[in-house]
């Protein structure tokens, strides 16, 4: 089991932009949790401290026992699997079957685990029936979760999926759900970074929000989505539920529909009595 | 009669598509009209065709994918395949679903990034710049004038990628999926552009999955299914449409727990798309009367 921590870490880039700054977070091993904030606030940053795809330039960040600054990129990945948020940058291989594979065939599992990893990821990511196509013949949508087979096929403890709702339809999101209740089962650490808020509110209990190249909030969804100083801090808009609560004038803290609604039928039977 | 005729910018008669590799047809037998100055969504899950039919009424099918087009495809007026395709680019302007592949990759700044179109028209130079720095100044990416292309984000991409289609003025804009990397700001931010759009007279056509967005905007809606339109009219009688629950697609938040509260023995006075419409729709201020009576 891995946990994840970064200790006030701050992020330059090379040509001065700085990133992040003096920034600490402690995310246990199998927790689920969300990164939100807008565009440029650091999310993307902050995740690829994580997976030693850029190391702090203050400060130090901990993968389980290992200071990510004494390890390679690709040998911290295999702790801590990276699904980038366009699925152009990640993809490689002119069959879906292959690029999955690629991953834990690389890390020199044996064939059988190898086989079993893939199939096991393209069935909870609903590409089984297009293991043979080209990746560039499916549709965006479709591509974005071949992208997250090859990264959930390489068993890493910790996976980090940046903007995985973008441009999924109804039949999307609910495969999202599920893979999600069967990482959680599995005892993986979920990192999401999205601006998909009521994703956020159905599926994940803590939050980090970001903005200004640091954290400024950490808390679960309630005390984030009703806090009108975060959100205008942050610039984010409460999930749609938390807006018609707000307009029926109904108490704070309501932000799934299944709440919303046990409410309303409530108050409308006991006008029927 | 003469009115109707007029104002139709865009007409498909019983169109049907297959691309050349494909058993199926892709578009099956699809017919619509698309007012002038009208704001239509495209809405359906992904692999239903929408990308295809946004292709088609861009004339990219038939000049540059082959394959078998049958129907008639009619653009102000003239049928598509009497067009070159130049001619329709200038009056049609095409945002791609993927900010990542849009950008030209032969231009070193935002700024001539946006002033490529132009240029490839043979605009004049003093025009360009004027052109551009109005654009940049609607889209707010002044800031990114000066940055490399390549070095955006994905936000920032999608918002170059409208920007260097607008700047071309066509009367016509389809959008695929605008939205898809931007944060909720950012979004509204391009919804309010489109808007713009609108009002200056054009003819907006797009795709995307933010219901709650379309509701707001959008005059008409297309239901697309396996190739075929499913539903298509006003936006609020295709997402009141009994019909619509079946296809599986998401609705506007608010209608999805006001169709729940119905099932569940709640009168609608109506069915609400926006959120401002559920309490006068679920008649809540009497309910909130009689539960101190």
């Amino acid at each position: 089991m891995t946990e994840l921590q970064l200790k006030n870490v701050s992020f330059t880039y090379p040509d001065g932009t700085k990133a992040l700054e003096n920034l600490t977070l402690t995310v246990p091993a199998g927790q689920r949790l969300a990164i939100i904030g807008q565009n440029g606030a650091g999310k993307t940053t902050a995740v690829k401290l994580m997976n030693g795809l850029l190391k702090p330039t203050e400060g130090e960040v901990t993968v389980g026992e290992w200071h990510t600054k004494d390890y390679t990129t690709a040998q911290v990945s295999r702790k801590v699997g990276y699904v980038f948020q366009n699925p152009d940058d990640q993809i490689f291989h002119n069959n879906v079957a292959l690029e999955v594979q690629f991953g834990p065939k690389n890390m020199g599992f044996d064939s059988e685990r190898v086989s079993l990893l893939t199939d096991w990821a393209m069935k909870l990511c609903g590409i089984y029936h297009v293991s043979h196509e080209n990746p560039y013949n499916l549709p965006y949508s479709v591509r974005k979760f071949v992208t997250i087979a090859s990264v959930l096929a390489m068993d890493s403890d910790v996976i980090i999926l940046d903007e995985p709702t973008a441009g999924q339809d109804r039949v999307g999101l609910d495969l999202l759900s599920k893979l999600l209740d069967e990482l959680e089962k599995k005892g993986k650490t979920v990192i999401a970074i999205t601006h998909d808020m009521e994703f956020v509110t159905d599926y994940f209990s803590r939050i980090v929000v970001m903005a200004n190249r640091t954290i400024i909030a950490d808390d679960d969804s309630e005390h984030i989505f009703y806090n009108p100083a975060i959100l205008e801090e942050s610039m984010l808009k409460p999930p749609a539920v938390a807006k018609m609560a707000n307009l029926l004038g109904l108490e704070k803290g309501i932000l799934t529909k299944d709440q919303l609604l046990s409410v309303l039928k409530e108050r409308v039977l006991m006008r029927g009595r | 009669m003469e009115d109707t005729y007029m104002n139709t910018i865009i007409e498909m008669k019983n169109v049907s598509y297959r691309y050349p590799v494909s058993d199926d047809w892709n578009i099956k037998n699809v017919s619509f009209t698309i007012e002038k100055g009208k704001f239509t969504a495209i809405i359906g899950n992904n692999g239903s065709g929408k990308t295809t039919l946004c292709n088609i009424i861009r004339g990219f099918i038939p000049h540059f994918y082959k394959g078998n087009l049958e129907g008639d495809v009619i653009v102000d007026n003239k049928r598509i395949v009497e067009y070159q395709l130049g001619q329709l680019g200038e009056k049609i302007g095409y945002v791609f679903q993927n900010p990542f592949i849009q950008v030209s990759g032969v231009k070193d700044t935002v700024f001539d990034e946006v002033a490529y179109g132009l240029e490839n028209l043979g605009v004049e130079e003093n025009e360009i710049i004027d052109r551009v720095n109005e654009i940049l100044k609607l889209i707010e990416i002044e800031h990114l004038r000066e940055k490399h292309p390549m070095e955006l984000s994905g936000g920032q991409r999608q918002r170059v990628a409208l920007a260097s289609i607008i700047v071309m003025n066509p009367d016509i804009l389809v959008i695929d999926e605008p939205t898809s990397q931007l944060d909720p700001i950012g979004t509204e931010h391009v919804f309010n552009i489109i808007r713009l759009m609108k009002d200056k007279g054009k003819t907006i056509i797009l795709v995307e999955h933010k219901m709650d967005l379309i509701a707001e905007y959008a005059d008409n809606l297309i239901v697309i299914q396996e190739g075929e339109i499913v539903l298509q009219g006003p936006t609020r009688d295709v997402f009141a449409d009994s019909r619509f629950g079946k296809y599986n697609i998401q609705y506007p938040h608010v209608t999805e727990v006001a169709l729940n509260l119905q099932k569940n023995g709640v009168t609608l006075k109506y069915v609400p798309i926006r959120d401002e419409e559920l309490p006068e729709s679920i008649s809540w201020a009497s309910v909130g009367e009689s539960a101190y009576d």
